[in-house]
């Protein structure tokens, strides 16, 4: 990105100022100048597309992660206003709707896991349906998976997949109202039919990972965080039936703003008004989407425990939290003093609710909600705090953000040698797919650690724990 | 990370099935842009096809033991062209299949197709799962004798 068409407002807050006659809002965007000048500029171009949709409350924002993406850019946040024609977007969620990160943090230390990780990464490997192709074992007939979507992670938990303390740590506490099973496809929930419970591919994870830096004591009391301390995080989304929801409304909608007269710069930002049939159709289906990823998680979450456990007998794993970064959600936010009720679009982008946020466990409350920046294999994550007074309607960066395309890293990296290199770094690698490995490698990412810093310079979140890859099993 | 110069197309085992030398892929981010060309609109949205599955295995690999008949209604061949590898996505991972070989019949804004592959199973490579077509990037246009169909696709 060619910085010289910015406008840096603060060390970590950019602008990109209007053209003469351009009839858009403001458009800001978080991180560094290398952060920034590491992103393509279609960045640019489609987080204006996005700053010039009807009914925009403030600006449309970037994450300090932001990469290209489809419609708006991954690290994507804009906020609508339904009663001021605001729209909803299929392209500000994304394909895979509610896709996120349910971490868990363990009972167990590095220096008395660490003799069996081996054995722990067979075991997971084993016990976590991961890629393409593979089907979990639980099998849902129509009705069931209608109860799904109806009532996310509690159907889980009622299912026998873990225990009512995780629901009190999952976004929305396991369930998100206004799901809509109707207005799913038949196709997307035979899609689902065979992926209850199982990890995906692509940039989808499952990572054991030791707690090896501590940057804000209380809030890592308050989560629970030691140095040493394992933890794992589960990296995946709606599965087959997210991804059809959003294949059959990317048209949907995108037909619906012609029809409706929404004049789009792009038709990939496919949109209707929250009021309309086709947006209010599009809320009920995403709801019911984000209702199976939160299942699905915490399906996984009990797998792993159960797979925990045959190595380690004395593990317990409690969920430290659970939240999506592709989601819209109607959440309340003061403008201009006044409280006002808006659908927040965040495509790779984490809400951060900061301290005191009546939405929060109590647990957490005086700290702020846990925000997980996830890495890529070799590289590690970052569990932040929410802030308070955070500018961007409480988000945060998501995840370390590409720099490079799947095209080129196959061009860099074979599967087998990067897993034997990480291997040697004491990162054990397990997957189905060598092809999927190299697009994942860690050099493909940007560098984390920065994006950590610049989330917590820029005021969106702060660092509370750094988190040292130990096991990762690959989709 | 060491890096290692490798080939320059590599999903390079699609070659073979495509009709030209140019690569099916263009760059992306986060995801991949793929592109059928074919000297009829019809092959072209069956190299399309073939570029996507390519993501998922190694079609070579693919034996042709079932097939799949397809039909939509859509008039605008960028749409179309959504259309269709969505549906084909759709159908893959509703029947647990893998498809390598495509054959498309369009009759105005009809379209009629049968897809080729079989069930997953061992000895298939696992590459990577396909979540959707978008309308980023999507073109679909003729230059002289060749047309041309392209879009960005999740993964």
């Amino acid at each position: 990105m060619n910085l010289e068409q910015l406008r840096q407002l603060q060390p970590y807050l950019w602008s990109l100022p209007r053209a003469s006659g351009e009839q858009r809002a403001e458009v800001l965007l978080y991180g560094t100048a290398p952060l920034l000048a590491s992103m393509d500029d279609k960045v640019l171009e489609q987080i204006a597309n996005v700053a010039a949709l009807p009914g925009l409350v403030g600006a449309a924002m970037t994450m300090p992660d932001a990469h290209w993406g489809y419609g708006f850019p991954i690290g994507g946040v804009a906020a609508f206003d339904a009663e001021q024609g605001g729209v909803i977007s299929a392209g500000g969620v994304g394909f895979d709707i509610s896709c996120g990160i349910r971490c868990l943090r363990s009972n167990l230390d590095l220096a008395d896991a660490a003799a069996h990780f081996t054995r722990l990464a067979d075991t997971l490997f084993r016990a976590i349906p991961a890629g393409v192709g593979e089907e979990g074992e639980l099998k849902l007939n129509p009705a069931q998976l209608d109860q799904v979507l109806l009532d996310g992670a509690h159907w889980a938990v009622q299912h026998g997949y873990g225990n009512a303390a995780d629901l009190a740590y999952v976004e929305e506490q396991g369930r998100v109202a206004g799901a809509v099973p109707a207005y799913v496809s038949e196709l997307a929930k035979k899609r689902q039919r065979g992926e209850m419970g199982t990890l995906g591919s692509g940039n989808h994870y499952l990572e054991v990972q030791v707690v090896e830096r501590i940057y804000d004591s209380a809030a890592a009391l308050a989560f629970g965080l030691h140095p040493g301390q394992i933890v794992i995080s589960i990296h995946c989304g709606s599965r087959g039936l997210g991804h059809q929801i959003g294949t059959d409304y990317l048209l949907m909608l995108a037909k619906a703003a012609s029809r409706l007269g929404i004049r789009l710069p792009n038709r990939e930002l496919a949109c209707a008004p929250i009021k309309s049939a086709e947006g209010q159709q599009y809320l009920g289906a995403m709801n019911a989407a984000i209702n199976c990823a939160l299942a699905n998680r915490q399906i996984l979450t009990q797998l792993t425990r159960s797979a925990c456990t045959q190595v380690y007998p004395q593990a317990e794993l409690e969920t430290l939290f659970d939240v999506s970064h592709n989601t819209c959600k109607v959440e309340t936010h003061a403008i201009d003093g006044k409280p006002r009720l808006l659908h927040v679009h965040r495509k790779g982008a984490t809400r951060a609710f900061g301290p005191g946020h009546a939405m929060l466990p109590q647990r957490y409350r005086a700290v702020g909600q846990p925000v997980v920046i996830g890495g890529s294999m070799g590289s590690g994550s970052y569990i932040l705090a929410g802030n308070s007074g955070n500018p961007a309607y409480s988000s945060a960066s998501h995840g370390a953000g590409r720099a490079m395309s799947r095209h080129q890293a196959l061009t860099h990296w074979r599967g087998r040698e990067l897993i034997d290199e990480l291997a040697q770094q004491g990162i054990l690698i397990r997957t189905r797919s060598m092809r999927g490995a190299a697009e994942e490698a860690p050099g493909a990412y940007k560098n984390v650690d920065l994006v950590a810093e610049a989330t917590e310079q820029a005021g969106l979140a702060r660092r509370v724990a750094y988190l040292r890859p130990k096991v990762c099993v690959k989709g | 990370m060491q890096r290692q110069a490798r080939s320059k197309n590599p999903y390079r085992r699609l070659n073979h099935t495509m009709p030209t030398s140019s690569s099916p892929y263009f760059q992306h981010d986060a995801d991949i842009g793929i592109i059928g060309r074919g000297t009829t609109l019809e092959q072209a949205f069956e190299a399309a096809a073939q570029a996507v599955f390519a993501i998922v295995t190694d079609l070579t690999l693919v034996q042709p033991s079932s097939i799949l008949t397809l039909e939509f209604e859509e008039a605008d061949p960028e749409l179309a062209l959504v259309t269709w590898l969505n549906l084909l996505l759709g159908k893959a991972r509703e029947q647990g299949m893998v498809f390598s070989r495509f054959h498309v019949q369009q009759h105005g804004s009809q379209w009629r197709a049968d897809a080729v592959g079989e069930k997953w199973r061992d000895g298939l490579e696992r590459g990577v799962e396909v979540k959707g077509a978008t309308l980023t990037m999507l073109s679909v246009k003729q230059t002289g004798a060749m047309w041309e169909a392209r879009c960005i696709v999740d993964v």
